[in-house]
């Protein structure tokens, strides 16, 4: 394909307009349910499982995974499963065998929430108020990508793409609140398997078959583990960064305490469904890279291929751009009909991350700005009102923040930078307030902000690639404060960030803890700290739905697919 | 909640199924298919879309009143 337009039927129009009819709709008839704020912020803890657990995964299915993932499986092929088999299993399974019964149990309404009841109000607002940044900066990268897409594949305007699908989304946040968002992700994730499997098929049918794509693509991108020994690889990174920086700092970090994926296992029904919706997740998530990094690969396959007559195109800049690796697959093999279902779904995927940060958003601003600082003790139909509000802002914002991103290249490097300096830290905490009693709140408070402020000064003395003498960067990639440590990719970077700051973070928290008093009870910290929270009584449900027994299984299933595809 | 998400996910693929696969059925030949290899991939994957949204209806049919 070349980046001209596709072209797009009246039957691919209808495709995508009775997508957008139907997630208004659910909208509507949800608004019946919304009496209280907590319908609105929190679906009156009455979701069932099943839908949970494909809202917990699928909330995480926005710009970054879908058209971010592809880009990967491209530029570095199977070794992009780490992002799944070792940077989401383990971390999913942890949540929800170890840490969901904290958050879960303690009728915490946030995430935020838990950090006042376990530490204390400064901990909380700056967990609060740097969260709610991040959640309204992700959905504004979303937004971005969705109408920069837009104007490059169909011609459509900028500006007029992003505002309509901004009125989309807050049409039906608006109307339904969270559960809207977390109904509507489900359809997305039907949306993405169904919408592009026959992609993956026909790209497979087409370069003969699993092997054959194998045949054509650098011996280095057909190994998950083989080549990690040394950075020397397609992705710049060694097996202990990325083990360290993104299996336990940045994973953990993200879905272990990100409110954005925690909110929607805090919808079930009660704890033992709040526990298996990360497991449920956990099963599709495996499997994704079939439908996310395998488009990549095929792309990859069919670029080495003589006569394919296919090449990945040029982005605005005008370098190759891997971020349009499933737009143009979409436009080489499909027919139109097709082409609105893949498209529909693209579109669903960038639009629901967007719901899902503005949801969050409009809870943490809510619950853990406005009703705690701002305006304490009124009614419950102001905090709903509040809510709306700040369901209209998030929207607004975000847009402010699609402009801002409109400058940045690589999304996906921005993000990652993003959750460094704000998520890396913030796990160190976590893991030593749940397990570690004596663990305070000056500790805390402390220990984050130092890993914090560690981050962005990695950032400022590394660089992802080695300079010359004289040579700079512009400040998005770091050495701003002059090159003193340099890597071999700007994913190195990244991950080796993480770490400091995690590292930072919790060795801070204890020595500060230490040398502070505790100012809570073990009394006040029951349900809060494992060791003073007695054991997940179990007894009443059947062996087979015992959250540990599942997650063990799942946890298998992912190291049988890191042997085979070693 | 009162709320069965079967039925959208339901009314959503079984509206898109028959779109899909009468569009496959009306375009069986036709040079557009050239980019799916030949295959009639309209008609196909519309069928498919089709079963999963009646299966989804059907579930939610039967499963009704059963979640108050």
């Amino acid at each position: 394909m070349n980046s001209d337009a596709i072209h797009l039927g009246l039957l691919d129009y209808s495709i995508l307009g009775i997508y957008i009819l139907v997630v208004i709709g659910i909208g509507f008839v949800l608004k019946r349910h919304m009496k209280t704020a907590e319908d609105f912020f929190l679906s009156g803890r009455s979701i069932p499982v099943w839908v949970t657990g494909l809202a917990f995964l699928s909330a995480n299915l926005g710009a970054q995974e879908v058209i971010g993932m592809a880009a990967s499986g491209a530029k570095y092929g199977i070794m992009t499963s780490h992002f799944y088999w070792v940077g989401a299993i383990p971390a999913m399974i942890f949540l929800a065998v170890f840490m969901m019964p904290f958050y879960y149990g303690s009728k915490a309404r946030s995430v935020p929430e838990y950090l006042k009841l376990r530490f204390d109000e400064k901990t909380r607002g700056l967990n609060a108020i740097s969260f709610a940044l991040m959640t309204v900066a992700s959905s504004g990268a979303s937004l971005h990508a969705l109408a920069a897409l837009m104007h490059l594949l169909l011609k459509w305007d900028y500006n007029v793409s992003l505002i309509a699908s901004s009125i989309v989304v807050l049409a039906y946040v608006l109307k339904g609140g969270l559960s809207s968002a977390i109904y509507t992700e489900v359809l997305q994730f039907f949306l993405i398997v169904l919408g592009f499997s026959p992609l993956v098929i026909i790209g497979l049918n087409d370069l003969g078959g699993w092997s054959g794509m194998m045949s054509k693509i650098p011996e280095t991108f057909t190994h998950s583990w083989k080549y990690m020994g040394t950075a020397n690889n397609p992705m710049g990174v060694d097996w202990f960064a990325m083990v360290f920086g993104l299996g336990f700092v940045l994973s953990f970090g993200y879905w272990c305490t990100d409110f954005l994926v925690v909110q929607r296992a805090m919808a079930a029904k009660n704890m033992g469904d709040a526990r298996r919706t990360p497991i449920i997740g956990a099963v599709p998530k495996m499997l994704f890279p079939a439908i996310v990094i395998l488009p990549g690969m095929i792309a990859l396959a069919l670029v080495g291929t003589a006569g394919s007559g296919y090449s990945i195109p040029n982005g605005i800049t005008g370098e190759t751009d891997y971020n349009l690796v499933i737009p143009s697959l979409i436009a080489h093999y499909l027919p139109t009909g097709m082409i609105g279902l893949a498209l529909t779904a693209l579109m669903a995927s960038f639009m629901s991350g967007m719901a899902g940060n503005v949801t969050a958003f409009n809870t943490v601003w809510t619950y853990d700005i406005y009703q705690s600082y701002i305006a304490p003790g009124k009614s419950d139909s102001h905090y709903m009102w509040m809510g709306k509000f700040a369901t209209v802002a998030g929207i607004v914002i975000s847009i402010g923040f699609a402009y801002v991103a409109k400058n940045v290249n690589n999304i996906m490097d921005f993000l990652q930078l993003v959750f460094g300096f704000v998520n890396a830290p913030v796990f160190a905490t976590f893991l030593l307030g749940m397990f570690w009693k004596r663990a305070t709140g000056h500790g805390a408070f402390i220990g984050l902000l130092t890993g914090t402020l560690a981050a962005v000064i990695f950032h400022g003395i590394s660089s992802p690639q080695p300079l010359a003498p004289g040579e700079t960067l512009p400040w998005i990639k770091g050495a701003w404060l002059g090159c003193h440590i340099s890597f071999t990719s700007s994913m190195a970077q990244n991950f080796w960030l993480a770490i400091v700051a995690w590292s930072v973070c919790f060795v801070v928290t204890i020595v500060v803890s230490l040398v502070t008093a505790r100012t809570k009870s073990d009394e006040e910290l029951k349900g809060l700290v494992f060791s003073l929270t007695p054991t997940q009584r179990e007894e009443n449900e059947p062996v087979w739905l015992r959250p540990a027994l599942l997650g063990s299984l799942v946890l298998f299933a992912a190291l049988i697919l890191n042997i085979i595809f070693w | 909640m009162n709320f069965d998400l079967r039925f959208p996910i339901g009314i959503l693929f079984t509206a898109y199924g028959a779109l899909l696969a009468g569009y496959g059925a009306l375009t069986n030949g036709s040079d557009i298919y050239k980019k799916s290899l030949g295959d009639n991939i309209n008609l196909q994957w519309g069928a498919v879309l089709l079963v999963f949204g009646l299966l989804m209806l059907t579930f939610a049919i039967k499963g009704r009143g059963k979640n108050k």
